[in-house]
């Protein structure tokens, strides 16, 4: 019943995209195009922290990942498009697996610091093997337009519907995956791990999956940055990038799917917007450049103490019945009992 | 054996400054409970008030002692204003906050200083120290730069253990509920680890930048190597921070100096995972078995 | 009630979130003297406890030490005005030694000299904390937590004792020490002492004044003996 109603809402807002898309400035379609793919990213992020109740900082790893996958399929083997977003998912998906495994007993900061060395670390695998990744260049990515929307097509409008398409899909999967057994098991899982246990949850493998899920949609928003980019390399995948699927997915509000289009879309939008007002006050480049950053570490602070549950939170409080996650459900230290401690007397 | 000798020493060099990060890191996730990701870019910011104090004055131990200072300053500031009210909101907010302090800062120091690079002198000679014929691969600055840490430690180490203060920075520590109902004003202690972490992360800031120059991210990497030392070494242990520092710039040393410097960090990261895969919480931490 | 009240307590209504816990509740303890605080499981007695010295706050009413108004102060703060809470589960900070948990708690206190003559009457006190104080704290044994706590707010120079059931989880021997030791202080400290308890007939054993709460309300109040004596009372709510 949910598949269908998701399905079925999708159907409305691909059109409403497309209809949009078309009034836009090509420009406007390639932020589309972007927004999108880190929708995609940020949602697989929001699925990790907000359900299961692990954290990444190093989910721009798997984007790495995804997008030199899908970039090899693309340039060595010529794949269609949405088998070449399928690998890239895929792939990043069994790396997931593989960290998860290793990961699965680390909490809070010791899961923050694995996954944050992840992010560093793994970009600078592609210098190692210039042959195959392209070195510091890294691989350029081409996708044409199809040919029976003409010639005269913009190619951006035609990124933006590839991309939003993909985004749509995986959002509906990750919609119905939320609303599953598995699901209400990783909140379960979340808010007490002991408890799940003690129920006959296996919280390992819950959480394995959960890092698994969250880096298949890092891998295929990688994937879809990648075509809209129109290139991989490891200066695409700095920190800088983990650190911002991580804040996008907190300011947008934890656990919520549209929560991940909102800090998506300040991801996107906000920096432009901010470098263009530096610019048009007189700054000089270097320092208006540097403007929007400043406004970004503004904005995380104030959005964070004003609105704990990020802004799909303060909409809910402010429109909607309040069925925000309450982000301190998560991490919640199991609380040990005084009387374990005591001492023989 | 000479290869050998270079690698461990500059290895150690190195890993002091790691060691002083995981120091400040660990000051505030004992106190606080709060990683403090800003902790790099606290150091970036201090070492620019560093260098404008050099470019100024023209003395370095002006500027370094500035850069200490205000180190201090920053951390008490930031704990007062920002990072305070974000308590018991949940940890998830607490990081998020430090990660805007980080991006703020930087963001500033862009605007104020610019982004390009900007070379900032060493405190002693950086030419490589011998004995006899034996080159030692390291030089006076990074024998500096290892007793300041060490010495920053342990002086870190005789206030906690033999000092008043340093028995409320504990039991804030261990149990800040019970340690308030003694009469302890633990908001103030909380400011003063903070404020000590500052210290200690203005510290490897001039010490490291030498290396790296001075640009606004110029403390990521360093941030994120002392954050693995820190996890390393346990984040509720301080001897911890200061052993997984070393052990980090000692395993790091090697790899690049054996295996080639290109995977160095990719050897960092699998350090990291062999070591948590055997203690999740660190060579040194304690409270494992309390976490069920 | 001629004396004035070391601790009076007027009216207090407290809770957690949205729900209420203590429904009015008023006391009046006269200074040197032993209160215990009686009732089931929920009735309030550790909110009472927690409301007095700062970790709830009120909602309404008045908390008397020594005649000034302490409600709705800092935890810190009511601490150094003189009322020392030992918190049920005794609170012992394992990692610290015994002497640093002793040092501890007189940290509040102005002087190293007043501090260092705490510590040494301390040890005169209790000689058994003396012979241990370079253990960790964890390593001693459940009746030596007690102590140890004890002790520890006894460093501050406290005018009240808020102690919650001191015998939880103690075998019997020790629980007739930690009672006699309250007796004591109150003789010989003149410490005001409210003393939570679940085991109502040891508590009203070494009582002056009793009190009975339910569902966050005094049901009764009075002397202990009359309180021990009052066979409905025992039956419903003291369960002795």
């Amino acid at each position: 019943m949910t598949l269908a109603r998701h399905v079925g809402a999708a159907l409305v807002v691909a059109v409403i995209l497309v209809l949009v898309s078309i009034q836009l400035s090509s420009y406007r379609d390639y932020q589309m195009a972007e927004v999108a793919a880190y929708v995609v990213a940020v949602a697989g992020l929001t699925v990790l922290i907000g359900l299961s109740g692990q954290i990444s900082i190093g989910n721009g790893a798997f984007m790495a990942i995804g997008g030199y996958a899908s970039a090899l399929v693309l340039i060595h083997l010529g794949w269609p498009l949405e088998a070449v977003f399928a690998v890239g998912a895929v792939v990043a998906a069994l790396a997931g697996a593989v960290f998860g495994v290793a990961a699965a007993r680390l909490r809070g900061p010791y899961l923050a610091g694995a996954t944050l060395m992840l992010a560093v670390a793994l970009p600078t695998i592609a210098n190692q093997f210039p042959k195959q990744f392209g070195g510091d260049q890294g691989l350029s990515v081409s996708i044409s337009t199809p040919a029976f929307l003409g010639a005269t097509f913009p190619p951006t409008r035609w990124l933006a519907w590839v991309t939003c398409a993909a985004a749509l899909i995986a959002l509906i999967l990750l919609a119905n995956l939320g609303r599953s057994r598995v699901g209400r098991s990783w909140r379960a899982v979340r808010d007490d791990e002991v408890a799940a246990a003690l129920a006959g949850l296996n919280v390992a493998r819950l959480q394995i999956l959960a890092f698994v899920v969250s880096a298949a949609c890092a891998g295929l928003g990688g994937a879809l940055l990648a075509v809209v980019t129109g290139i991989v390399a490891p200066g695409a995948y700095t920190l800088t990038l983990s650190i911002a699927l991580l804040t996008a997915a907190v300011l947008g509000g934890l656990g919520t799917l549209p929560g991940a289009l909102w800090g998506s879309l300040v991801l996107v939008l906000v920096p432009t917007y901010l470098t263009n007002v530096g610019a048009s006050h007189g700054l000089s480049s270097a320092a208006s450049s540097s403007v929007p950053i400043a406004a970004y570490g503004v904005i995380l602070i104030i959005v964070m103490l004003a609105f704990p549950a990020g802004i799909q939170g303060g909409l809910r409080r402010f429109f909607g019945p309040a069925t925000a996650t309450p982000l301190t459900a998560l991490f919640r230290r199991t609380p040990v009992s005084e009387h374990q401690e005591e001492g023989p007397s | 054996m000479q290869e050998f000798l270079e690698f461990t020493l500059g290895g150690i060099a190195v890993g002091m400054i790691y060691a002083a990060i995981a120091l400040s890191l660990v000051l505030i996730w004992r106190g606080t409970r709060v990683l403090n990701y800003s902790q790099g870019g606290m150091a970036m910011f201090t070492t620019y008030v560093a260098w404008v104090v050099i470019r100024d004055t023209g003395s370095y131990w002006a500027g370094f002692a500035v850069a200490l200072a205000a180190g201090l300053v920053l951390g008490a500031l930031l704990e007062v204003t920002v990072v305070r009210p974000t308590m018991g909101k949940g940890p998830l907010n607490s990081v998020i906050v430090t990660i805007g302090l980080l991006i703020l800062l930087e963001g500033v120091a862009g605007i104020i200083y610019g982004g390009q690079y900007r070379s900032f002198p060493p405190s002693f000679s950086i030419k490589g120290l011998k004995v006899g014929s034996v080159a030692l691969g390291i030089s006076a600055s990074d024998l500096f730069t290892a007793a300041a840490v060490l010495a920053a430690a342990l002086a870190l180490f005789l206030v906690f253990e033999y000092t008043s203060v340093g028995l409320r920075l504990r039991a804030t520590a261990f149990a800040p509920g019970v340690t308030r109902l003694l009469g302890v004003r633990i908001g103030r202690v909380l400011t003063l680890g903070w404020a000590l972490a500052g210290l200690f992360g203005a510290l490897a800031g001039v010490l490291v930048t030498p290396s790296t120059f001075l640009y606004p991210n110029s403390m990521d990497s360093i941030f994120v190597l002392g954050f693995t030392a820190a996890v390393i070494g346990g984040l509720d242990s301080p001897v911890g921070g200061v052993i997984g520092g070393v052990l980090l710039g000692v395993v790091l040393s090697y790899a690049g100096g054996y295996l080639g410097s290109n995977l160095v960090l990719v050897y960092g990261l699998a350090a990291l995972a062999l070591v948590l895969m055997i203690r999740p919480s660190g060579l040194f931490s304690s409270t494992a078995s309390r976490r069920v | 009630m001629a004396e004035a009240a070391a601790l009076a307590i007027e009216d207090v209504h407290a809770g957690y979130g949205g729900v209420p816990v203590l429904n009015g509740v008023s006391i009046s303890a006269r200074p040197g003297t032993i209160t215990a605080v009686l009732g089931a499981n929920g009735a309030g007695k550790t909110t009472l406890l927690r409301t007095i010295s700062g970790l709830v706050r009120p909602r309404q009413g008045r908390i008397l030490v020594d005649g000034a108004n302490l409600a709705r102060r800092h935890p810190e703060d009511i601490a150094r005005a003189g009322v020392a809470h030992v918190p049920e589960g005794q609170g012992v900070i394992t990692e610290l030694t015994v002497e640093e948990n002793l040092r501890l708690g007189a940290l509040c206190r102005r002087g190293g000299s007043v501090r260092s003559a705490a510590l040494s009457d301390a040890y005169q006190r209790f000689p058994l904390l003396a012979e241990r104080k370079r253990r960790h704290a964890g390593l001693l044994s459940g009746g030596e937590r007690q102590i140890l706590v004890i002790a520890r707010a006894l460093m501050a120079a406290p005018r009240v004792l808020l102690l919650d059931e001191p015998s939880l989880g103690l075998a019997p021997r020790m629980v007739a020490q930690v009672m006699d030791l309250v007796r004591t202080l109150r003789d010989e400290v003149g410490l005001t002492v409210l003393l939570v308890e679940q085991n109502a007939r040891s508590a009203l054993a070494i009582a002056d004044c009793g009190m009975v709460l339910n569902l966050g309300t005094v049901v009764a109040a009075d002397d202990a003996a009359v309180l021990a004596s009052d066979v409905a009372l025992r039956r419903h709510y003291l369960g002795f």
